[in-house]
This record gives C-alpha cells, structure tokens and sequence, in this order.
C-alpha cells in the first residue's frame, strides 16, 4: 500500500469510522498520522484546538521511542500506550506498521470503554486498507 | 516521506537538519522562527536536555503558500548531533523527504564532519534510501568566526572533504547571524519539492 496518497473517498470512509466509534462517544480529538509524523487526517468535535501539527511529530517520536524501549527488553512492543492527565487523556495504538491512531478523550470517558471503541475503529479502517 | 491530502489539498514535505554536535543545526531553525514568523503558525518545539542540547529534535512547521492548487507545508526537524545518540538520529530519519547537512566549518572540527556525513550514508541505508539520490544541501556554517581569528577551513577543503562526490549545492553561512540561512532553507525546499513532484505525481 502506498501512503504517500490516499484517496479522497478512502479519507471520507476513514472519517465516518472515526466519527461513529470515536467522536460521537465523546472523544475530543482523532488523530491518524505515519510513523514520519504526516498527519493523514484529523476529527475533533468541533470544540478542541490542538495544534495538530507539532502534536503528530512529538506523537511519532514518542511511539518510536516507546517501541525501541521494548525491543531493548525483550518484548515485540508494548501494545497499549496511554497517557493519564487531570482533563486530558491520550491513548495510541498502532493500525499497522506504518499509521498510528491517537485518541484525545476527556474524563468523562472510561479507558476500557474507549479500548473497545478504539479496537471496533480499527478493525474497520484495517479492512478499509484491505480492500483496497 | 512526504504525504498528499488530496481532499484537503495539503502537500506535507519533512526536511531535516543533520549534521555534528554543536554545529548550528538548532541555530538555523531558531533564525527561520524569528525571520519568517508569518509562515509559521505554531510554536517551534524542542527536545533539549538542561545544558541546552537537542535531546531528540527540534520540530518547525513551516507554510510555503499555495501552489498549484496545494498548500504546502514544510516540515523542518534537526537530529542530536552528539555521537552517542544515533539510534534517535534513526528515528528522526525516518520518511525524510530532503537534508540539510550543516558541517562546523571550524579547523577543529574537520574530521566530525566526515564521520558524521559517513553516518548520516549510513542511516539511509537502514531505510533504503541513498544519500546520493535524496534531496540534499551543504551548509558551511560558523564562516564569522573568520573575523574573530578563529581558525576556519576554507571552503575549498570542505567541499573537497564533503562535497566531492555528492557534488550538491552548497552555501557558506552563519546560523547565529542569518547569512545563507534563508538561501540554504529556499535551496532545499525547491529541490525537495522537484524530487517529491517526480515521485508522487
């Protein structure tokens, strides 16, 4: 799959998906990026103004450095990546090798609830790519 | 590598600033901040240890307009320089669309630029990208130091320890000053766009 361009409708497709699961339960922010800090696309709920930009490289660097930390431990990768805040949360996870989904949530929002929205999200984009 | 939006007509290019330790990498991005403040939108962010080094990378997006229908921006980023913190250089490398190599042109520092472009050769390689194909400028900085009897290769020696076989484009500059520093940030991103225009479109 080449990520250098994506298509206009696979973008529309990949945003319906992250609206159902992931904005309409409340989340403030969806970010896909590439592990070269490229934002692919953004959602939020129309409140939040994060600046996505410096919010994608600082976010690829981070699961690259969090990942090289496994590999020197032993592990393949730490598959959940989170970070707790007073009002803000962020959660990763890895779509495949290449895209990184990041989740920005509020407290209103349990993590297990998100996860299982998170994993619903992403089986659905996965197939996205596979059909391609 | 750099990534089209096409519904939003959003060209994103990732330049990055490589070169040894202390050798200005985080000076030319801290210039561009303040010259072209217009362009940039947020807030230049970087990684830096308390003794003012870059830890992991300094991070500038920068707006060059529109063209052709596509607003491009330009991502800039430098590496660490010291050699100790290669494996984030790798990180920093990754989906780079062009280089700026900026060498310390003191006498002292010659052979730090030489193992440090040797390096650099060898980071692409890890990603399968060569170093003679990819987008890349010579930047010959701490020239001012001339002026303070500070001894300075001439640019001679330099483009033949580093520029001999690339045979790119090079500027003499002074990162703390400014000289070169747009001419060399204008170099790489018009041969960096040609280069991405010819693999994407």
């Amino acid at each position: 799959m080449n990520y250098g361009v994506v298509s206009q409708e696979q973008l529309e497709k990949i945003d319906e998906i992250l609206s159902e699961q992931l904005i309409k339960i409340g989340v403030d922010c969806v970010i896909i990026i590439d592990m070269a800090g490229n934002i692919i696309t953004a959602k939020d709920n129309g409140t939040s103004k994060y600046d996505v930009y410096s919010f994608a490289a600082l976010a690829a660097g981070n699961f690259a450095t969090v990942d090289a930390m496994a590999k020197l431990v032993g592990e393949q990768e730490f598959s959940l990546l989170f970070h707790k805040g007073t009002d803000c949360n962020i959660h990763f996870s890895k779509i495949d090798e290449e895209l990184l989904l990041i989740t920005m949530f509020g407290k209103h929002i349990s993590l297990g609830f998100l996860r299982l929205n998170v994993v619903k999200a992403l089986e659905q984009i996965r197939k996205l790519w596979a059909g391609k | 590598m750099s990534f089209i939006n096409l519904r939003e007509k959003i060209v994103q290019v990732k330049v990055v600033y490589y070169g040894p330790g202390r050798g200005g990498k985080t000076s030319n991005l801290e210039y561009i901040n303040r010259k072209f403040s217009k362009q940039i939108q947020s807030e230049m962010v970087s990684l830096k240890t308390h003794g003012d080094r870059t830890l992991f990378f300094d991070f500038l997006p920068f707006d060059m307009g529109k063209i052709k229908g596509y607003e491009l921006k330009i991502q800039l980023y430098t590496v660490p320089g010291q050699v100790k913190y290669n494996a984030t250089r790798k990180l920093v490398l990754k989906g780079v669309d062009g280089l700026v190599f900026v060498a310390d042109a003191q006498e002292a520092m010659r052979e730090k630029n030489i193992r440090s472009l040797n390096q650099l050769h060898e980071n692409l390689k890890g990603y399968k990208e060569s170093i003679f194909k990819i987008p890349l400028v010579m930047q010959y900085n701490k020239v001012d130091l001339r002026n303070q009897g500070i001894p300075v290769l001439p640019t001679a020696v330099l483009e033949k320890d580093l520029n001999s076989k690339l045979k790119v484009p090079s500027f003499e500059a002074s990162a703390l000053t400014g000289y070169n520093v747009p001419e060399t940030l204008k170099k790489i991103i018009s041969s960096t766009v040609v280069s991405v225009q010819k693999k994407l479109l």
